[in-house]
């Protein structure tokens, strides 16, 4: 078992030493988890040819457990976010990552998926998978290098290793509602947002009728 | 030295009067078409003078003058130059009859402008959105349409050049995000229009190729957007029968990202990084077509070495797509990822050299216009005369020993998904896809540009139409690439790589232009309109593997589900292009 797993700060008597292992259950939980990342095989654009890349002999994925690509959301622990999120792919993406089982993260891979990238000012492109999405790890790069990747998978095991069993959300009693899936409108709807959507399309309105508005009467 | 014309000889005038009139604006080509009588002239085109290949249809919206065109360029399936057609249309009410019945091919091409531009095509068999949903608010592509990030029309953008102070759009939408609503919209009102347009155009066709001995029932399955075998976000809706597929409708759109309301914004260099994102395997093939069409526009010319620093990308580039083409197809194919990593392998030493010249593995941004961005760093021409003579050679007939005779793989691509030579011409399809069934058609040599006419290769044509045959095209087109590239690196000459000095705001005349370049998926065109400005008043990709996707659903009538894959498997699409 690998040196990290091995700090019992306790001692072990010499003849038992290299048979046991003394560790906290967090340590040794965190460690089979961040060893068997499983990530969804599921690619949007162009990051996604990187993100193969470094899966294929050169860069090696498998040396970090990482390998696993399953394309079910059911069976997998990383929601890969490689490529650029359009409003048409949101309501998806939103609903793949409602269906993954807890512990679940997500790493926003380029700059698309970060804050929409290159084409952040199309009027499909949805500027980054963080308006909808929490995002673990953010890499920047377009596309990122597989070793960009790597090192942004490595920074997602730091973050695992910092998690413990006390405070995981996946084990609080409360658990944390689905997203809701967002809507197609005359543009993409958040129904998180219904609210202020009917306000400002109201004030538009009132602004395009040159009506003034309630507090400016009043003012 | 050789260069794509627009045929002019033709006296079509005289031929149909009253109907066709040259386009005479400057620096336009072509001729003008009467709407209402477009079907009978380009019937008599294809019939009478041979025109049977419709390439591309997009339109333009001219918003000064208040009109609205709708653009076609014809070739001739045995080669020559362009003839490019026009309807003007008034743009209050666009309106121009569908070439579906003269040219299926355009079917998809139509609903794009249908789409974007909100040209309604009449006659057109299913007319819906194809890029954006139903119920999407306005035509974007419409000049006067504004996305909610709206700046300016055109970059440079104040705020960023020459008084540069930079915002974030976020912080100012009242959404902090990139979304608009019109006026008085209520949310809680509002029913999404759903999918019930897309399966109600699908039950249209129910009936076709159904069984008739026993009666079954029949079922509708959804493959994508998410689906390991759909090569990236694409969608397609298929009925079946038992097994066997009886309808199918391709989605798309789920990588839209507005590539042509970008590139109308951005000035002419800017839109060089844009083209690398178009069709991600093949940037230097991107660059390589954009380049082309702008420098007919500008009327430059690259010098000697530049051209077959040219070359030398594109066909390395053909051979990265190529293999990773045949990867991705023993993947659907059941060969899970082992000939894909043996693919990777070669695409990692080609993507090296990509580096060395450009400083990116994958997105090059190498061309500029009448030049390439810097010259070949030391080593690097060694690297791929290593690659040419030695090692690919080697590795390509490794590739063809282990996969050609494969028992499984000849049992289960033989036969499957046969598109007949009409058909494919018909169909507008284009590239392996084209060859695979026949017809020797390869821009290299049909309309040559470039250098090419100096080389001696052959154009690879295989006759079954099957996958198998599209599987054996693309071996065999990565062997002509080879000797192309043993030419190029052995006759390349030196010098300056650079017609003049190099620019960051180019001087377009106004103008048309169509550059159109044999990618490794076929025929890639790029459509640029200026108008004197710093910026393409119409910019638009005439995209293969987006095309190729009408010749889908006739190879996949018929067979099994199972098959459907791999049939869109030899069709090799990349979805930043098929949705750019
Ligand atoms: S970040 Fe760049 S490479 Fe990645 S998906 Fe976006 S445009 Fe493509």
């Amino acid at each position: 078992m690998s040196d990290e797993l091995n700090s019992p700060q306790y001692d072990v008597p010499p003849e038992m030493q290299g048979q046991i292992a003394i560790t906290t259950l967090d340590k040794i939980y965190n460690w089979s988890r961040r060893s068997s990342v499983w990530p969804m095989f599921f690619g949007l654009a162009c990051c996604a040819i990187e993100m193969i890349a470094t899966a294929t002999s050169r860069f090696d994925i498998a040396r970090f457990g990482m390998e696993v690509m399953r394309p079910s959301p059911r069976q997998t622990d990383l929601l890969l976010v490689s490529g650029t999120v359009t409003k048409k792919m949101i309501p998806q993406i939103v609903r793949l990552y409602n269906q993954m089982p807890e512990p679940k993260y997500v790493v926003a891979m380029g700059a698309c998926a970060s804050g929409g990238g290159p084409f952040k000012e199309g009027y499909n492109v949805v500027s980054g998978i963080d308006n909808y999405i929490p995002v673990d790890v953010y890499i920047p790069g377009c596309p990122p290098t597989p070793q960009a990747l790597l090192h942004g998978l490595i920074t997602l095991q730091k973050k695992i290793d910092k998690q413990t069993l006390k405070t995981a959300r996946w084990y609080d009693k409360e658990s944390e509602a689905a997203i809701p899936v967002p809507v197609f409108g005359p543009d993409i709807m958040d129904p998180r947002d219904y609210e202020a959507i009917k306000l400002h399309a109201q004030e538009k309105l009132q602004a395009e009728l040159n009506i003034p508005s309630p507090e400016v009467e009043q003012g | 030295m050789s260069e794509q014309t627009v045929t002019r000889t033709l006296d079509l005038a005289e031929r149909f009067p009253g109907a066709v009139t040259p386009d005479e604006r400057p620096g336009y080509e072509g001729y003008l078409v009467q709407p209402g009588r477009l079907l009978e002239v380009t019937t008599a085109l294809r019939d009478e003078l041979g025109f049977d290949y419709l390439s591309s249809v997009t339109g333009v919206d001219y918003l000064p003058e208040g009109k609205m065109e709708v653009v076609y360029h014809l070739y001739q399936s045995v080669g020559g130059s362009a003839l490019v057609l026009k309807a003007q249309i008034p743009r209050d009410d666009p309106r121009a009859p569908s070439l579906v019945p003269v040219f299926p091919g355009a079917e998809l091409q139509e609903r794009e402008a249908y789409d974007l531009l909100g040209i309604r095509f009449e006659g057109h068999p299913d007319l819906r959105r194809i890029l954006m949903w139903e119920g999407f608010e306005g035509h974007p592509l419409r000049k006067d349409w504004r996305e909610p990030y709206y700046e300016e029309d055109a970059k440079p953008f104040k705020s960023r050049w020459p008084e540069g102070h930079v915002w974030r759009a976020e912080d100012k939408n009242p959404f902090h995000k990139n979304v608009s609503y019109p006026a008085g919209f209520n949310p809680e009102t509002w029913v999404p229009e759903g999918d019930a347009a897309l399966y109600a155009a699908l039950g249209k066709v129910e009936q076709r190729g159904a069984s008739t001995t026993m009666k079954t029932d029949q079922v509708i399955v959804n493959l994508g957007p998410q689906h390991p075998s759909t090569h990236g976000v694409f969608r397609m809706v298929v009925t079946l029968d038992g097994e066997t597929v009886v309808a199918l409708k391709p989605v798309m759109g789920y990588l839209h990202r507005n590539h042509e309301k970008i590139g109308e914004r951005n000035t002419y260099l800017q839109n060089m990084p844009f083209t690398d994102r178009l069709d991600y395997f093949c940037s230097m093939s991107n660059n390589f077509g954009y380049a082309l069409a702008v420098e007919k526009l500008m009327g430059v010319k690259p010098p000697e070495r530049c051209e077959y620093i040219r070359v030398i990308m594109a066909e390395l580039t053909r051979i990265v797509n190529h293999l990773l083409a045949i990867g991705f197809l023993l993947n659907d194919l059941g060969a899970y990822f082992t000939p894909l990593i043996y693919a990777f392998e070669e695409r990692e030493l080609i993507l090296d050299v990509f580096e060395a010249v450009s400083g990116s593995r994958m997105m090059c941004n190498y061309f500029r216009f009448g030049g390439v961005a810097r010259d070949f760093p030391e080593g690097v021409l060694e690297r791929v005369r290593d690659l040419v003579y030695e090692r690919l050679p080697r590795k390509i007939d490794e590739l063809d020993l282990y996969l050609t005779n494969n028992d499984i793989i000849r049992m289960r691509a033989e036969g499957v998904g046969v598109l007949r030579p009409e058909q494919a011409i018909a169909l507008s399809a284009v590239g392996p896809v084209l060859r695979g069934s026949g017809v020797p058609y390869d821009v290299r040599r049909a309309d040559p540009y470039s250098i090419y006419e100096r080389f001696d290769f052959d154009v690879a044509v295989r006759y079954h139409g099957d996958v198998y045959d599209r599987y054996l095209i693309r071996l065999d087109e990565i062997r002509q690439s080879l000797r192309i590239l043993q030419q190029a690196v052995r006759d390349i000459p030196d010098g300056p790589i650079q017609e003049g000095k190099p620019q960051y705001q180019v001087r377009v005349p106004a103008g048309e232009a169509y550059g159109r370049v044999e990618g490794p998926k076929g025929e890639l065109g790029y459509y640029v309109i200026s108008n004197g400005k710093p910026n393409p008043w119409r910019y638009h990709v005439r995209a293969p593997s987006f095309i190729n996707l009408t010749t889908l659903e006739p190879m996949a009538l018929g067979n099994k589900i199972a098959d459907v894959v791999i049939i869109l498997g030899s069709i090799d699409i990349v979805l930043g292009e098929v949705d750019r």
